[in-house]
Protein backbone atom coordinates (compact mmCIF):
# COMPACT_ATOMS: atom_id res chain seq x y z
CA UNK A 1 0.00 0.00 0.00
CA UNK A 2 1.45 3.66 -1.19
CA UNK A 3 0.47 6.01 0.40
CA UNK A 4 0.92 9.87 -1.98
CA UNK A 5 0.62 13.78 -0.93
CA UNK A 6 -2.91 13.72 -1.06
CA UNK A 7 -3.42 10.81 1.43
CA UNK A 8 -1.33 11.64 3.94
CA UNK A 9 -2.61 15.52 4.02
CA UNK A 10 -6.39 13.70 4.59
CA UNK A 11 -4.84 11.38 7.14
CA UNK A 12 -3.41 14.44 8.99
CA UNK A 13 -6.96 16.28 8.42
CA UNK A 14 -8.35 13.13 10.26
CA UNK A 15 -5.75 13.40 12.90
CA UNK A 16 -6.19 17.21 13.26
CA UNK A 17 -2.39 17.74 12.97
CA UNK A 18 -0.92 20.56 10.92
CA UNK A 19 1.62 18.78 8.80
CA UNK A 20 4.77 21.16 7.09
CA UNK A 21 3.83 21.77 3.21
CA UNK A 22 7.88 20.64 2.60
CA UNK A 23 7.80 17.65 5.05
CA UNK A 24 4.14 15.76 3.35
CA UNK A 25 6.32 14.14 0.50
CA UNK A 26 8.73 12.62 3.04
CA UNK A 27 6.15 11.91 5.44
CA UNK A 28 4.20 10.04 2.56
CA UNK A 29 7.27 8.01 1.71
CA UNK A 30 7.72 6.53 5.34
CA UNK A 31 4.38 5.69 5.98
CA UNK A 32 4.39 3.73 2.86
CA UNK A 33 7.43 1.89 3.93
CA UNK A 34 6.22 1.00 7.17
CA UNK A 35 2.93 0.18 5.46
CA UNK A 36 4.95 -2.11 3.55
CA UNK A 37 6.21 -3.51 6.37
CA UNK A 38 2.54 -4.17 7.92
CA UNK A 39 2.05 -5.89 4.85
CA UNK A 40 3.63 -8.94 6.11
CA UNK A 41 0.50 -9.99 8.11
CA UNK A 42 -1.68 -10.60 4.65
CA UNK A 43 0.45 -14.18 4.12
CA UNK A 44 -0.65 -15.18 7.53
CA UNK A 45 -3.92 -17.46 8.19
CA UNK A 46 -6.14 -16.23 10.62
CA UNK A 47 -9.23 -17.78 9.49
CA UNK A 48 -11.04 -19.27 12.55
CA UNK A 49 -8.59 -16.76 14.69
CA UNK A 50 -10.15 -14.90 17.78
CA UNK A 51 -9.09 -11.07 17.88
CA UNK A 52 -7.13 -10.77 20.73
CA UNK A 53 -7.49 -7.28 22.50
CA UNK A 54 -6.55 -7.50 25.68
CA UNK A 55 -3.23 -9.87 26.76
CA UNK A 56 -4.98 -11.18 29.68
CA UNK A 57 -8.23 -11.92 28.72
CA UNK A 58 -9.62 -9.55 31.50
CA UNK A 59 -13.30 -8.07 31.55
CA UNK A 60 -13.58 -4.71 32.15
CA UNK A 61 -14.10 -4.20 35.87
CA UNK A 62 -17.11 -2.77 37.65
CA UNK A 63 -16.89 -0.05 40.31
CA UNK A 64 -19.61 1.65 42.63
CA UNK A 65 -20.99 5.29 41.24
CA UNK A 66 -19.42 6.95 44.10
CA UNK A 67 -17.45 10.34 44.50
CA UNK A 68 -14.48 9.43 45.13
CA UNK A 69 -11.50 12.07 44.32
CA UNK A 70 -12.34 15.93 46.28
CA UNK A 71 -12.40 18.68 43.75
CA UNK A 72 -9.69 19.41 41.77
CA UNK A 73 -10.70 22.25 39.21
CA UNK A 74 -8.20 24.72 40.64
CA UNK A 75 -5.37 22.46 40.59
CA UNK A 76 -6.07 21.42 37.01
CA UNK A 77 -7.03 24.08 35.32
CA UNK A 78 -3.59 26.53 36.88
CA UNK A 79 -1.74 24.36 34.19
CA UNK A 80 -4.16 25.49 31.23
CA UNK A 81 -2.67 27.79 28.36
CA UNK A 82 -6.49 30.01 28.65
CA UNK A 83 -9.58 29.55 31.20
CA UNK A 84 -11.59 32.19 32.82
CA UNK A 85 -13.94 31.84 35.54
CA UNK A 86 -13.61 28.11 35.99
CA UNK A 87 -13.73 27.40 32.53
CA UNK A 88 -11.33 26.97 29.33
CA UNK A 89 -11.35 29.17 26.61
CA UNK A 90 -11.03 28.36 22.78
CA UNK A 91 -11.55 30.76 19.96
CA UNK A 92 -15.46 31.08 18.97
CA UNK A 93 -17.44 27.68 18.06
CA UNK A 94 -21.13 29.52 17.24
CA UNK A 95 -21.71 32.72 15.90
CA UNK B 1 29.22 4.62 47.09
CA UNK B 2 28.20 4.61 43.64
CA UNK B 3 29.55 1.72 43.17
CA UNK B 4 27.21 -0.10 45.26
CA UNK B 5 23.69 -2.01 44.78
CA UNK B 6 20.33 -0.85 46.52
CA UNK B 7 20.87 -3.76 48.43
CA UNK B 8 24.40 -2.89 49.61
CA UNK B 9 23.73 0.99 49.80
CA UNK B 10 20.58 -0.31 52.01
CA UNK B 11 22.92 -1.94 54.66
CA UNK B 12 25.35 0.90 54.73
CA UNK B 13 22.23 3.55 55.77
CA UNK B 14 21.34 1.03 58.70
CA UNK B 15 24.53 0.28 59.69
CA UNK B 16 24.66 4.48 59.90
CA UNK B 17 28.19 3.94 57.79
CA UNK B 18 26.76 6.93 55.88
CA UNK B 19 23.54 8.96 55.88
CA UNK B 20 20.51 9.65 52.97
CA UNK B 21 21.68 12.77 52.81
CA UNK B 22 25.11 12.41 51.99
CA UNK B 23 24.47 9.85 49.84
CA UNK B 24 22.20 12.04 48.00
CA UNK B 25 24.87 14.87 48.11
CA UNK B 26 27.22 12.27 46.39
CA UNK B 27 24.80 11.38 43.49
CA UNK B 28 23.48 15.13 42.87
CA UNK B 29 27.57 15.68 42.74
CA UNK B 30 27.94 12.81 39.98
CA UNK B 31 25.21 14.38 37.96
CA UNK B 32 26.72 18.07 38.21
CA UNK B 33 30.06 16.39 37.04
CA UNK B 34 29.01 13.51 34.47
CA UNK B 35 25.55 14.91 33.07
CA UNK B 36 26.50 16.99 30.46
CA UNK B 37 28.56 14.23 28.93
CA UNK B 38 25.24 12.16 28.22
CA UNK B 39 21.78 14.34 28.77
CA UNK B 40 19.83 11.38 30.24
CA UNK B 41 18.01 13.90 32.42
CA UNK B 42 14.82 16.13 31.52
CA UNK B 43 14.51 17.75 35.11
CA UNK B 44 17.14 17.26 38.29
CA UNK B 45 15.14 17.90 41.79
CA UNK B 46 18.23 18.87 44.42
CA UNK B 47 15.97 20.79 46.78
CA UNK B 48 13.04 18.06 46.82
CA UNK B 49 15.70 15.19 46.91
CA UNK B 50 17.63 16.60 50.06
CA UNK B 51 14.39 17.45 51.96
CA UNK B 52 13.39 13.27 51.33
CA UNK B 53 17.12 12.48 52.07
CA UNK B 54 16.60 14.20 55.45
CA UNK B 55 13.21 12.64 56.23
CA UNK B 56 14.13 8.88 55.45
CA UNK B 57 17.54 9.25 57.74
CA UNK B 58 14.70 10.33 60.93
CA UNK B 59 12.84 7.07 59.58
CA UNK B 60 16.32 4.99 59.26
CA UNK B 61 17.55 6.39 63.12
CA UNK B 62 14.04 5.47 64.18
CA UNK B 63 14.34 2.00 63.20
CA UNK B 64 12.50 1.77 59.78
CA UNK B 65 14.30 -1.19 57.46
CA UNK B 66 12.93 -1.09 54.43
CA UNK B 67 15.08 -1.87 51.76
CA UNK B 68 14.62 1.91 49.93
CA UNK B 69 14.55 3.67 52.51
CA UNK B 70 17.08 6.36 51.45
CA UNK B 71 17.63 5.26 48.38
CA UNK B 72 18.53 7.77 45.30
CA UNK B 73 16.80 6.91 42.01
CA UNK B 74 15.47 8.27 39.04
CA UNK B 75 11.96 8.12 37.55
CA UNK B 76 11.76 8.70 34.03
CA UNK B 77 10.09 11.59 32.82
CA UNK B 78 6.70 9.45 31.33
CA UNK B 79 5.74 9.03 35.61
CA UNK B 80 3.73 11.77 36.50
CA UNK B 81 5.54 13.87 39.50
CA UNK B 82 3.60 16.36 41.27
CA UNK B 83 4.42 19.98 41.22
CA UNK B 84 7.62 18.71 39.04
CA UNK B 85 7.96 19.02 35.41
CA UNK B 86 6.80 15.78 33.02
CA UNK B 87 7.50 16.30 29.90
CA UNK B 88 7.11 12.63 28.50
CA UNK B 89 10.11 13.51 26.23
CA UNK B 90 8.30 15.89 24.07
CA UNK B 91 7.35 19.60 23.57
CA UNK B 92 4.03 18.66 23.69
CA UNK B 93 4.22 18.85 27.23
CA UNK B 94 7.66 20.98 27.76
CA UNK B 95 5.45 23.12 30.06
CA UNK B 96 3.29 20.67 31.49
CA UNK B 97 3.69 20.91 35.71
CA UNK B 98 1.42 17.53 36.95
CA UNK B 99 -0.74 18.08 39.30
CA UNK B 100 -0.87 14.78 40.62
CA UNK B 101 2.01 11.42 40.91
CA UNK B 102 1.63 8.51 39.18
CA UNK B 103 0.85 5.55 41.33
CA UNK B 104 4.25 4.40 41.05
CA UNK B 105 5.89 7.71 41.99
CA UNK B 106 3.45 7.98 44.96
CA UNK B 107 4.53 3.63 45.96
CA UNK B 108 8.27 4.65 45.75
CA UNK B 109 8.01 7.66 48.03
CA UNK B 110 6.13 6.11 50.52
CA UNK B 111 8.76 3.28 50.16
CA UNK B 112 11.21 5.86 51.43
CA UNK B 113 13.18 6.26 47.73
CA UNK B 114 14.80 9.56 47.21
CA UNK B 115 13.63 11.21 43.47
CA UNK B 116 16.67 12.98 41.96
CA UNK B 117 15.25 13.83 38.80
CA UNK B 118 13.83 12.96 35.81
CA UNK B 119 15.57 11.30 33.13
CA UNK B 120 14.89 11.57 29.14
CA UNK B 121 13.24 8.93 27.12
CA UNK B 122 12.31 9.43 23.19
CA UNK B 123 8.94 11.08 22.97
CA UNK B 124 6.03 9.59 24.17
CA UNK B 125 8.04 6.55 24.20
CA UNK B 126 8.04 6.00 21.10
CA UNK B 127 11.67 5.29 19.92
CA UNK B 128 14.21 2.38 19.65
CA UNK B 129 17.71 4.92 20.38
CA UNK B 130 16.65 7.75 22.18
CA UNK B 131 16.72 10.18 19.10
CA UNK B 132 13.44 11.34 18.97
CA UNK B 133 13.27 13.08 22.25
CA UNK B 134 12.73 17.11 22.38
CA UNK B 135 15.33 17.52 24.98
CA UNK B 136 17.97 16.19 22.28
CA UNK B 137 19.61 12.36 22.23
CA UNK B 138 21.07 10.75 24.66
CA UNK B 139 24.54 9.29 24.78
CA UNK B 140 25.46 5.54 25.87
CA UNK B 141 28.06 6.10 28.65
CA UNK B 142 30.11 3.03 27.27
CA UNK B 143 30.93 5.06 23.88
CA UNK B 144 29.62 8.48 23.82
CA UNK B 145 28.97 8.02 19.87
CA UNK B 146 26.83 5.80 20.47
CA UNK B 147 23.11 5.28 21.49
CA UNK B 148 21.76 3.88 24.36
CA UNK B 149 19.06 2.47 22.61
CA UNK B 150 14.79 3.34 23.55
CA UNK B 151 12.66 4.94 25.15
CA UNK B 152 13.98 4.40 28.75
CA UNK B 153 17.68 6.08 27.18
CA UNK B 154 17.59 8.23 29.73
CA UNK B 155 17.07 5.64 33.16
CA UNK B 156 19.45 3.10 31.44
CA UNK B 157 22.57 5.70 30.58
CA UNK B 158 21.95 7.11 33.89
CA UNK B 159 21.99 3.73 35.71
CA UNK B 160 24.80 2.61 33.67
CA UNK B 161 26.80 5.65 34.57
CA UNK B 162 25.82 5.68 38.02
CA UNK B 163 24.51 8.80 38.38
CA UNK B 164 21.50 7.15 40.38
CA UNK B 165 21.02 3.46 42.01
CA UNK B 166 17.96 2.58 40.26
CA UNK B 167 15.41 3.74 37.57
CA UNK B 168 11.64 3.51 36.77
CA UNK B 169 11.24 2.52 32.57
CA UNK B 170 8.22 1.57 30.96
CA UNK B 171 7.95 -1.12 28.26
CA UNK B 172 5.99 -1.13 24.94
CA UNK B 173 8.00 -2.67 22.85
CA UNK B 174 10.76 -3.58 24.32
CA UNK B 175 11.74 0.05 25.92
CA UNK B 176 13.04 -1.20 29.31
CA UNK B 177 14.50 -4.74 28.38
CA UNK B 178 16.71 -3.16 25.05
CA UNK B 179 18.17 0.02 26.71
CA UNK B 180 19.02 -2.03 29.40
CA UNK B 181 20.78 -4.95 27.10
CA UNK B 182 22.98 -1.70 25.00
CA UNK B 183 23.89 0.00 28.50
CA UNK B 184 24.96 -3.30 30.52
CA UNK B 185 22.38 -3.10 33.41
CA UNK B 186 18.95 -5.26 34.32
CA UNK B 187 16.05 -4.09 33.23
CA UNK B 188 12.66 -6.27 33.93
CA UNK B 189 9.22 -5.83 31.96
CA UNK B 190 6.73 -7.33 34.29
CA UNK B 191 3.45 -8.82 33.03
CA UNK B 192 1.05 -6.73 31.56
CA UNK B 193 -1.72 -5.63 34.58
CA UNK B 194 1.19 -6.42 37.44
CA UNK B 195 2.65 -2.32 38.04
CA UNK B 196 -0.20 0.14 37.66
CA UNK B 197 -0.12 2.61 34.56
CA UNK B 198 -2.34 5.06 36.50
CA UNK B 199 -0.26 8.36 36.02
CA UNK B 200 2.08 6.89 33.14
CA UNK B 201 1.67 9.21 30.23
CA UNK B 202 -0.29 6.51 27.89
CA UNK B 203 0.97 5.36 24.41
CA UNK B 204 -0.30 1.77 23.55
CA UNK B 205 -2.71 0.76 26.72
CA UNK B 206 -2.50 -3.06 25.81
CA UNK B 207 1.00 -2.99 26.02
CA UNK B 208 2.44 -0.35 28.14
CA UNK B 209 3.93 -1.91 31.31
CA UNK B 210 6.03 -0.23 33.95
CA UNK B 211 9.33 -1.74 35.79
CA UNK B 212 12.43 -1.38 37.45
CA UNK B 213 15.73 -1.07 36.09
CA UNK B 214 19.13 -1.82 38.12
CA UNK B 215 22.67 -2.77 38.52
CA UNK B 216 21.40 -6.53 39.28
CA UNK B 217 18.27 -8.71 39.64
CA UNK B 218 18.17 -8.58 43.33
CA UNK B 219 17.84 -4.76 43.38
CA UNK B 220 15.29 -5.15 40.38
CA UNK B 221 13.73 -7.39 42.84
CA UNK B 222 14.04 -4.46 45.63
CA UNK B 223 12.44 -2.20 43.21
CA UNK B 224 9.31 -4.46 41.74
CA UNK B 225 8.44 -5.42 45.44
CA UNK B 226 7.64 -1.34 45.91
CA UNK B 227 5.96 -0.76 42.69
CA UNK B 228 3.71 -3.76 42.09
CA UNK B 229 0.32 -4.26 43.72
CA UNK B 230 -3.51 -3.87 42.47
CA UNK B 231 -4.87 -0.42 42.14
CA UNK B 232 -8.24 0.45 41.75
CA UNK B 233 -7.49 3.56 39.81
CA UNK B 234 -5.84 1.67 36.61
CA UNK B 235 -8.89 -0.63 35.23
CA UNK B 236 -6.44 -3.16 33.87
CA UNK B 237 -4.58 -3.15 37.18
CA UNK B 238 -4.28 -7.47 37.46
CA UNK B 239 -5.46 -8.65 41.18
CA UNK B 240 -3.23 -11.12 41.60
CA UNK B 241 -1.52 -11.90 45.30
CA UNK B 242 2.02 -10.65 44.89
CA UNK B 243 5.27 -12.74 46.14
CA UNK B 244 8.07 -12.01 48.01
CA UNK B 245 10.63 -11.53 45.17
CA UNK B 246 13.78 -11.70 47.58
CA UNK B 247 12.59 -14.95 49.36
CA UNK B 248 13.05 -17.21 46.17
CA UNK B 249 16.23 -15.30 44.65
CA UNK B 250 18.73 -17.99 45.70
CA UNK B 251 16.47 -21.10 44.40
CA UNK B 252 17.87 -23.78 42.61
CA UNK B 253 18.17 -23.77 39.14
CA UNK B 254 18.05 -27.48 38.79
CA UNK B 255 15.99 -29.10 36.74
CA UNK B 256 14.83 -25.48 35.27
CA UNK B 257 13.97 -26.25 31.61
CA UNK B 258 15.10 -23.40 29.08
CA UNK B 259 13.56 -23.41 25.59
CA UNK B 260 15.71 -21.52 23.31
CA UNK B 261 13.75 -20.37 20.12
CA UNK B 262 15.46 -20.86 16.90
CA UNK B 263 13.48 -18.17 15.31
CA UNK B 264 15.68 -15.65 18.03
CA UNK B 265 19.39 -16.77 16.66
CA UNK B 266 18.84 -16.82 13.01
CA UNK B 267 19.76 -14.39 10.17
CA UNK B 268 20.35 -11.19 11.41
CA UNK B 269 21.87 -11.91 15.19
CA UNK B 270 25.23 -10.73 15.05
CA UNK B 271 27.39 -13.82 15.47
CA UNK B 272 29.35 -12.05 18.45
CA UNK B 273 26.25 -11.25 20.22
CA UNK B 274 24.96 -14.86 19.37
CA UNK B 275 28.44 -16.15 20.69
CA UNK B 276 27.92 -13.93 24.07
CA UNK B 277 24.57 -15.03 24.61
CA UNK B 278 25.63 -19.07 23.89
CA UNK B 279 28.45 -18.51 26.95
CA UNK B 280 25.82 -17.02 29.12
CA UNK B 281 23.19 -20.42 28.66
CA UNK B 282 26.16 -22.39 29.20
CA UNK B 283 26.65 -21.10 32.60
CA UNK B 284 22.87 -22.27 33.00
CA UNK B 285 23.76 -25.72 31.59
CA UNK B 286 26.40 -26.16 34.62
CA UNK B 287 23.80 -24.82 36.71
CA UNK B 288 21.79 -27.69 36.36
CA UNK B 289 19.40 -26.36 33.80
CA UNK B 290 17.78 -28.66 30.83
CA UNK B 291 18.39 -26.41 27.70
CA UNK B 292 16.26 -27.19 24.50
CA UNK B 293 15.44 -26.03 21.21
CA UNK B 294 12.15 -24.68 21.00
CA UNK B 295 10.06 -23.22 18.13
CA UNK B 296 8.13 -19.97 18.21
CA UNK B 297 6.79 -20.08 14.36
CA UNK B 298 5.39 -16.33 14.15
CA UNK B 299 7.78 -14.69 15.64
CA UNK B 300 7.90 -13.02 12.08
CA UNK B 301 4.51 -11.31 12.58
CA UNK B 302 5.67 -9.65 15.91
CA UNK B 303 7.26 -6.25 14.37
CA UNK B 304 4.16 -6.08 11.69
CA UNK B 305 1.29 -6.81 14.29
CA UNK B 306 2.99 -4.14 16.59
CA UNK B 307 3.24 -1.74 13.95
CA UNK B 308 -0.73 -1.64 13.66
CA UNK B 309 -1.71 -2.40 17.34
CA UNK B 310 0.76 0.38 19.00
CA UNK B 311 -0.28 3.19 16.75
CA UNK B 312 -3.61 2.51 16.59
CA UNK B 313 -3.79 2.80 19.97
CA UNK B 314 -1.36 5.53 20.04
CA UNK B 315 -3.32 7.40 17.50
CA UNK B 316 -6.45 7.51 20.00
CA UNK B 317 -4.86 7.87 23.48
CA UNK B 318 -2.80 11.12 22.12
CA UNK B 319 -5.96 12.53 20.73
CA UNK B 320 -5.79 13.90 24.51
CA UNK B 321 -3.27 16.67 23.52
CA UNK B 322 -5.43 19.05 22.16
CA UNK B 323 -3.86 22.32 23.12
CA UNK B 324 -7.02 22.99 25.44
CA UNK B 325 -6.39 21.75 28.63
CA UNK B 326 -2.79 21.78 29.33
CA UNK B 327 0.53 21.50 27.43
CA UNK B 328 1.25 23.00 24.10
CA UNK B 329 -0.68 25.54 22.40
CA UNK B 330 -0.44 27.55 19.52
CA UNK B 331 -0.52 31.40 18.91
CA UNK B 332 -3.48 33.31 17.89
CA UNK B 333 -5.45 30.04 16.63
CA UNK B 334 -8.25 31.78 14.25
CA UNK B 335 -10.98 28.88 14.91
CA UNK B 336 -11.03 25.61 17.13
CA UNK B 337 -9.83 23.41 14.23
CA UNK B 338 -7.03 25.55 13.80
CA UNK B 339 -6.12 25.44 17.58
CA UNK B 340 -6.33 21.88 17.14
CA UNK B 341 -3.87 21.56 14.38
CA UNK B 342 -1.18 23.85 14.76
CA UNK B 343 -0.92 22.72 18.58
CA UNK B 344 -0.76 19.12 17.23
CA UNK B 345 1.60 20.00 14.49
CA UNK B 346 4.04 22.26 16.67
CA UNK B 347 3.81 19.74 19.32
CA UNK B 348 4.89 16.86 18.65
CA UNK B 349 8.04 15.27 16.40
CA UNK B 350 8.36 13.90 13.60
CA UNK B 351 8.30 9.75 14.73
CA UNK B 352 4.72 10.98 17.10
CA UNK B 353 3.52 12.53 13.72
CA UNK B 354 4.48 9.25 11.99
CA UNK B 355 2.63 6.74 14.49
CA UNK B 356 -0.63 8.86 14.67
CA UNK B 357 -0.77 8.71 11.23
CA UNK B 358 -0.59 5.36 10.59
CA UNK B 359 -2.68 4.44 13.87
CA UNK B 360 -5.59 7.07 12.54
CA UNK B 361 -5.11 5.31 9.00
CA UNK B 362 -5.33 1.94 10.24
CA UNK B 363 -8.19 2.64 12.24
CA UNK B 364 -10.28 4.63 9.34
CA UNK B 365 -13.44 3.83 7.86
CA UNK B 366 -12.88 0.94 5.19
CA UNK B 367 -9.45 0.11 6.31
CA UNK B 368 -10.25 -1.05 9.90
CA UNK B 369 -10.68 -4.83 9.31
CA UNK B 370 -7.62 -4.94 6.85
CA UNK B 371 -5.05 -3.47 9.38
CA UNK B 372 -6.60 -3.55 12.84
CA UNK B 373 -8.92 -6.48 13.00
CA UNK B 374 -6.05 -8.30 11.34
CA UNK B 375 -3.29 -7.43 13.47
CA UNK B 376 -5.55 -8.52 16.63
CA UNK B 377 -5.62 -12.09 15.19
CA UNK B 378 -2.44 -12.11 14.40
CA UNK B 379 -1.39 -10.77 18.18
CA UNK B 380 -3.30 -14.01 19.03
CA UNK B 381 -1.38 -16.11 16.77
CA UNK B 382 1.78 -14.67 18.34
CA UNK B 383 0.36 -15.43 21.90
CA UNK B 384 -0.13 -19.05 21.20
CA UNK B 385 3.20 -20.08 20.18
CA UNK B 386 4.55 -18.85 23.74
CA UNK B 387 1.47 -20.62 25.32
CA UNK B 388 2.55 -23.83 23.51
CA UNK B 389 6.11 -22.79 24.77
CA UNK B 390 5.29 -22.76 28.00
CA UNK B 391 3.46 -26.43 28.51
CA UNK B 392 7.32 -27.58 27.43
CA UNK B 393 9.39 -24.97 29.20
CA UNK B 394 9.95 -22.66 32.15
CA UNK B 395 11.48 -20.18 30.70
CA UNK B 396 12.74 -18.66 27.29
CA UNK B 397 16.15 -17.31 26.69
CA UNK B 398 17.20 -15.57 23.55
CA UNK B 399 19.45 -11.93 22.98
CA UNK B 400 17.57 -9.08 24.09
CA UNK B 401 18.36 -7.12 20.59
CA UNK B 402 20.25 -8.11 17.17
CA UNK B 403 23.25 -5.88 17.86
CA UNK B 404 25.20 -4.12 20.58
CA UNK B 405 24.47 -0.21 20.68
CA UNK B 406 24.66 1.69 17.13
CA UNK B 407 26.06 5.09 16.18
CA UNK B 408 24.27 8.17 16.96
CA UNK B 409 22.28 9.07 13.88
CA UNK B 410 22.49 5.81 11.66
CA UNK B 411 19.20 4.54 11.65
CA UNK B 412 17.34 8.26 11.81
CA UNK B 413 16.52 8.37 8.19
CA UNK B 414 14.73 5.16 7.83
CA UNK B 415 12.28 4.27 10.51
CA UNK B 416 11.37 0.74 9.06
CA UNK B 417 14.89 -0.32 10.10
CA UNK B 418 14.95 1.36 13.57
CA UNK B 419 11.84 -0.51 13.85
CA UNK B 420 13.48 -4.01 13.43
CA UNK B 421 16.16 -3.32 16.59
CA UNK B 422 13.10 -4.64 19.03
CA UNK B 423 12.51 -7.63 16.97
CA UNK B 424 13.57 -10.18 19.86
CA UNK B 425 11.49 -7.68 22.82
CA UNK B 426 8.32 -6.80 20.84
CA UNK B 427 6.39 -10.54 20.71
CA UNK B 428 6.80 -10.83 24.74
CA UNK B 429 4.80 -7.36 24.85
CA UNK B 430 2.30 -8.17 22.37
CA UNK B 431 1.64 -11.76 24.66
CA UNK B 432 1.62 -9.95 27.53
CA UNK B 433 4.69 -11.98 29.34
CA UNK B 434 7.19 -10.56 31.62
CA UNK B 435 10.74 -10.36 30.71
CA UNK B 436 14.17 -9.46 32.06
CA UNK B 437 17.54 -8.54 30.29
CA UNK B 438 20.93 -8.96 31.92
CA UNK B 439 24.43 -7.85 30.94
CA UNK B 440 26.42 -11.32 29.82
CA UNK B 441 29.52 -10.93 28.05
CA UNK B 442 30.57 -7.54 25.77
CA UNK B 443 31.39 -7.44 22.60
CA UNK B 444 34.44 -5.04 21.44
CA UNK B 445 33.63 -3.64 24.49
CA UNK B 446 30.00 -2.98 24.20
CA UNK B 447 27.21 -4.86 26.91
CA UNK B 448 25.15 -7.31 25.29
CA UNK B 449 22.30 -8.49 27.04
CA UNK B 450 20.60 -11.46 27.58
CA UNK B 451 16.55 -12.12 27.18
CA UNK B 452 14.90 -14.43 29.85
CA UNK B 453 11.10 -14.38 28.85
CA UNK B 454 8.64 -16.35 31.50
CA UNK B 455 5.12 -17.20 32.28
CA UNK B 456 2.38 -14.94 32.68
CA UNK B 457 3.22 -13.45 37.02
CA UNK B 458 6.14 -15.78 36.96
CA UNK B 459 8.73 -12.24 37.64
CA UNK B 460 9.48 -14.50 40.56
CA UNK B 461 10.86 -17.15 38.22
CA UNK B 462 12.72 -14.44 36.04
CA UNK B 463 14.51 -12.34 38.97
CA UNK B 464 15.37 -16.12 40.52
CA UNK B 465 17.11 -17.33 37.53
CA UNK B 466 19.02 -13.89 36.62
CA UNK B 467 20.39 -13.53 40.21
CA UNK B 468 21.40 -17.11 40.04
CA UNK B 469 23.51 -16.13 36.90
CA UNK B 470 24.88 -12.82 38.66
CA UNK B 471 26.30 -15.06 41.37
CA UNK B 472 28.62 -16.45 39.31
CA UNK B 473 29.33 -13.49 37.10
CA UNK B 474 30.74 -10.14 37.14
CA UNK B 475 29.36 -8.71 34.09
CA UNK B 476 26.57 -6.54 36.33
CA UNK B 477 29.39 -4.96 38.09
CA UNK B 478 31.27 -3.36 35.23
CA UNK B 479 31.47 0.20 34.89
CA UNK B 480 32.04 2.56 31.79
CA UNK B 481 35.46 4.11 31.40
CA UNK B 482 35.54 7.53 32.81
CA UNK B 483 32.52 7.43 35.09
CA UNK B 484 34.41 5.71 38.06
Amino acid sequence: MSLDHSDVEKIAHLARMALDESQIDAYAKDLSNILGLVEALEVANTDHVEPMAHPLHMAQRLRQDQVTEKDHREENQSISPSVESGLYLVPQVIE
Amino acid sequence: MHKKTIAELGAGLRAGEFSSVELTHHFLQRIERLEGNLNSLVTVTPESALMAAEAADQQIKSGNADPLMGIPILQKDIFCTRGVKTSCGSRMLDNFISPYDATVTERLMQAGAVSLGKANMDEFAMGSSNETSYYGPVKNPWDTARVPGGSSGGSAAAVAARLAVAATGTDTGGSIRQPAALCGITGLKPTYGRVSRFGMIAFASSLDQAGPMTHSAEDAALMLQAMVGFDPKDSTSADEPVPDYIASLDDSLQGLRIGLPKEYFGEGLDPAVSDSVESAIEVYRQLGAEVMEISLPNTGLAVPTYYVVAPAECSSNLSRFDGVRFGCRCENPHDLEDLYKRSRGEGFGPEVKRRIMIGTYALSAGYYDAYYLKAQKTRHLISDDFRNAFEKVDVIMGPTTPTTAFGLGEKMDDPVTMYLNDIYTIATNLAGLPGISLPVAPVNGLPVGLQIIGNYFAEAKLLNVAHRFQRESEWHRQMPIGFD
